[in-house]
């Protein structure tokens, strides 16, 4: 160490540092996207395009979409609930029900769908009633939803939670003493407030569904036309050695993931809050 | 933050709420982790001592810690330089940079890998460079380092910024103008203010680099014996109806996830209470 | 060690935070900062910490530049407004901190902290951590932090900002009666006249990012020399009008003004002080209000024609015999000062010969 510091000297250092972490991010990050979208438009973008409306892929994308769209809605519904519950109740087993949200976060998503398939395939007693029943969930779409229900519990209620534990209860005891019903007090009190975070969480599950494999690829069955989703379709593509039509599939899911991404982005840098 | 008060005494619609929470929890998460339990269990207790002793899965296990252990130094690294540049920095091209952070993210690990094969595999970017080295990254470990790296970037680099950002700059100020050099102002200072953060951080960027399958399925190739991770050891496993095999290294991933989780919620309490 | 100060100027984005500031502190000094907040004050001394960096203009410490040294390298000791103390370290470890990073032996280090400790009145709290203090400790162990280098220059951020009224009292008098035995050059920031003037042996008025003012308690009191410090410090009347036949014309009142043109607009500021009235039918005012604060009473009356106008007195006080609400009252201005409107001039004061 030199003394005395010179501010020069301590620039310096700040640029090293600064240089040091671009030149990781780019090679780390910026790189492979690069060459992702580089090999996705190396047709141009009817290439693209043909690529993407194969009945296949099509059919792959909007299973895709709509599991996650599902499980979007659901999510939003039982997160709130879950949030609310944590922040606002006290009751026995608070803590563990607030350790269970962060287990997704934990437990790998292939090991997510093994459960799936030990609980409710054809061997199983409940996979095996169901299928008796003509209802049979595995291998099925609704086995995609719950394992995108699984892997995705974290994202709504770490969303509304902050949200909420800043909101003041004596709003919502105000506008009783005003004569507001409980229906008028959740939309007119309650729901503005935790909306924006509501939404990004929300949007950032239907993203992370977008691009689930682990879970899915053991759930499905990989059933082309019925089970087989559109990150299942580009692996399918990249094993049988079409890297140009998995890059491309690629392009059109990392569009829609980033604009997403950007979209929950904007909420949350405009109204403040903080995804943790 | 402020802590509001919790309601103790619950009306029934209260109670409702609150039961509707745990089944629907309890239908999602516990319902299968048990039924794996149970069924692991049924194969027999000594499934998880059989897991350990069998060969390929032994070598997958090592090497997902391996890739683990080389995933949390360095993105530990980079990570808490990185939150330091996004925090304590102000330059031009900031905003990018914060916004490529998230970039992973977004990206599917089944893309992640591919992206690698392009640049590293045959016919790609790198591959005639690589070639005169000698050099293989894809179906080797170096590919599985990276995809893995590039997965389990944000972690830390995100739960340090938001620690630093709430601690703010006047301790570190403090440290400089009573002589501190920028290196001690770092260790001194920084550092252990931000340990339960990076602590946090690193717990889940262990989960998640434990976990990882698609990207490294996707650039690994899951050879046995070679690059096959725990992960892709179940899925092969599978593959081959040898579902002892599969349940037994799920099981000891899950009980892993589960010792993670308790660790993931005591930095967190910590990392709260800004000790 | 002396400090100079040339040329300052310091923007945040498009506010100008420090206007073209240039000052001196002479070794030893105890400088107080004073002006409303959001006046640059703060950021004046952060730049001379090397906290900030300013646009243009220089700091020197005894005549040698030190813009291009890092504040470690810099020898100041810095008390922040919220004290910043390491909350991961004890007591005695923060006091500690500055001879740690210089190499010092743990003896010396031990010695010091020792010393200090027992110097602010903390002994037998070293080992605690610093949530588990006070206000009023933990800004003495900030103090205390920041002597324990042996500073060439001590600078305090509102140093007694954060800590409640009867805590302040007593922290004040610590750093008077600290400096005493110390001796070290020091500058510190309020926005309090009362602390800046029972402290400081020099005060700076500082608006706007500008020095409106330098000089002795006394001197800034009683020669305000720019309308902003004569209206700011102390409790005065102030009135705009133009001047005709030696006096400003306040309504029915004539305020004396000598050596300014008929029809010049000026300012006219009064302290409360510098007035007093006596009970006449055939006054100008009438009083509205009176109000006891204390050990003084505040009376408040109605110009014929104008605005209202303060006036205090001490309670007993033989002025105050036969005033009331209601009554009627003669004004004399004892002393007033005039300001020309738009200029830079200093204040042209104006004595009643009584």
């Amino acid at each position: 160490m030199s003394r005395p510091a010179q501010i020069t000297g301590v620039q310096r250092g700040r640029l090293a540092l600064r240089s040091g972490v671009m030149i990781y991010v780019g090679v780390l990050v910026v790189l492979p996207l690069a060459a992702l979208v580089q090999h996705g438009l190396a047709d141009g973008l009817l290439g693209l395009w043909r690529a993407a409306v194969t009945p296949v892929a099509l059919q792959a994308l909007e299973l895709t979409l709509w599991t996650a769209a599902l499980m979007a809605v659901i999510n939003a519904v039982m997160g709130t609930l879950t949030a609310w519950a944590l922040v606002r109740y006290e009751f026995p087993g608070r803590g563990l029900l607030s350790a269970l949200v962060d287990l997704p976060f934990a437990i790998p998503t292939l090991v997510t769908g093994v459960m799936l398939v030990i609980l409710l395939g054809p061997q199983s007693p409940l996979g095996g009633w169901l299928a008796a029943q003509g209802m049979p969930i595995a291998f099925a779409p609704p086995a995609i939803v719950l394992a995108l229900l699984f892997i995705t519990v974290p994202f709504v209620v770490r969303a509304v939670e902050p949200v909420l534990l800043e909101q003041d209860p004596a709003e919502e005891e105000a506008a009783r003493t005003l004569g507001a019903g409980t229906w008028t007090v959740f939309r007119r009190i309650l729901l503005p407030p935790i909306l924006p975070a509501l939404l990004s969480g929300t949007i950032r599950s239907f993203a992370r569904a977008l691009g689930e494999l682990g879970s899915v690829i053991v759930v499905s069955g990989n059933i082309p036309y019925r089970t087989l989703t559109a990150p299942i379709y580009i692996f399918g593509e990249i094993e049988s050695g079409q890297p140009q039509t998995a890059a491309a599939v690629s392009v059109v899911l990392l569009a829609l993931a980033l604009v997403l991404a950007f979209a929950a982005r904007g909420i949350e840098h405009a109204t403040g809050v903080h995804n943790g | 933050m402020a802590r509001r008060a919790r309601t103790r005494q619950l009306t029934g619609a209260q109670r409702l709420i609150v039961l509707l929470v745990f089944a629907y929890l309890g239908l999602i998460l516990v319902l299968p982790l048990g039924a794996m339990v149970i069924r692991a269990l049924e194969e027999g207790p000594g499934i998880l001592l059989l897991t350990l002793t069998e060969p390929a899965a032994l070598q997958g296990l090592l090497l997902t810690l391996m890739v683990a252990a080389i995933c949390v130094t360095a993105n530990g690294i980079f990570g808490v330089a990185g939150a330091l540049v996004l925090t304590r920095h102000r330059f031009l091209g900031r905003r990018v940079l914060d916004a490529l952070v998230d970039l992973p993210l977004a990206v599917s690990p089944v893309m992640t890998g591919l992206a690698f094969l392009l640049i590293f595999g045959r016919g790609g970017w790198l591959d005639g460079p690589l070639d005169l080295l000698g050099l293989k990254v894809t179906f080797a470990v170096p590919g599985l380092v990276l995809a893995t790296l590039f997965v389990t970037f944000p972690f830390t680099l995100r739960e340090v910024a938001y620690v630093l950002e709430e601690l703010g700059t006047s301790e570190e100020q403090a440290a400089m103008t009573l002589g501190a050099s920028p290196w001690q102002t770092f260790w001194l200072v920084t550092l252990p203010n931000i340990r339960f953060g990076l602590g946090y951080g690193i717990v889940l960027t262990l989960a998640r680099a434990l976990g990882e399958f698609g990207a490294v399925l996707v650039v690994g190739g899951a050879i046995s014996g070679r690059t096959q991770t725990a992960t892709t050891f179940i899925y092969n496993a599978l593959e081959e109806r040898q579902e002892a095999a599969a349940y037994g290294m799920a099981l000891l991933l899950a009980v892993i996830s589960v010792a993670l989780l308790v660790a993931i919620e005591w930095l967190k309490r910590r990392r709260e209470r800004g000790e | 060690m002396g400090i100079r100060v040339a040329g300052l100027t310091k923007h945040f984005g498009e506010f100008l935070a420090v206007d073209n500031v240039s000052l001196t502190v002479e070794s030893g000094e105890l400088v107080a900062f004073l002006g409303p907040s959001g006046g640059g004050k703060s950021t004046i001394l952060r730049i001379i910490a090397g906290l900030e960096t300013a646009d243009a203009g220089t700091v020197s410490f005894n005549g040698q530049p030190a813009d291009h040294l890092h504040p470690s390298a810099r020898g100041v000791g810095f008390v922040f407004q919220h004290y910043a103390l390491f909350r991961h370290m004890t007591v005695a470890a923060n006091i500690a901190f500055g001879l740690r990073v210089q190499g010092a032996s743990r003896r010396r280090q031990a010695e010091r902290v020792t010393e200090l400790l027992e110097l602010m009145g903390l002994t037998g709290l070293g080992h605690r951590y610093p949530s588990q203090l006070s206000g009023g400790q933990r800004q003495r162990v900030a103090l205390a932090r920041a002597l324990a280098p042996e500073p060439k220059v001590l600078l305090l951020d509102e140093p007694f900002g954060a800590v409640d009224a009867k805590v302040r009292e007593e922290l004040r008098h610590w750093l008077r009666k600290l400096h005493d035995e110390v001796h070290v050059t020091s500058i510190f920031v309020t926005h309090d006249q009362e602390e800046a003037f029972s402290v400081a042996d020099k005060v700076m008025v500082i608006h706007r990012g500008r020095l409106e003012q330098s000089g002795t308690p006394d001197e800034i009191l009683d020669h305000p020399r720019t309308e902003f410090v004569a209206r700011f410090i102390g409790e005065a009347n102030v009135f705009e009008t133009r001047v005709q036949g030696g006096a400003g014309p306040v309504g029915a009142l004539r305020i004396p003004v000598e050596g300014i043109a008929d029809g010049t607009p000026v300012c006219l500021v009064v302290r409360f002080y510098d007035l007093k009235f006596w009970r006449d039918d055939q006054g100008c005012a009438r009083v509205v209000r009176m109000t006891t604060l204390g050990d003084r009473v505040k009376v408040e009356a109605q110009i014929d024609g104008a605005g209202r106008i303060f006036s205090q007195f001490p309670r007993r006080s033989s002025l105050l015999h036969g005033i009331e609400p209601g009554c009627r009252i003669h004004i004399e201005v004892t002393l007033s000062r005039a300001f020309m409107t738009g200029t830079e001039d200093g204040a042209i004061e104006t004595a009643a010969d009584c």
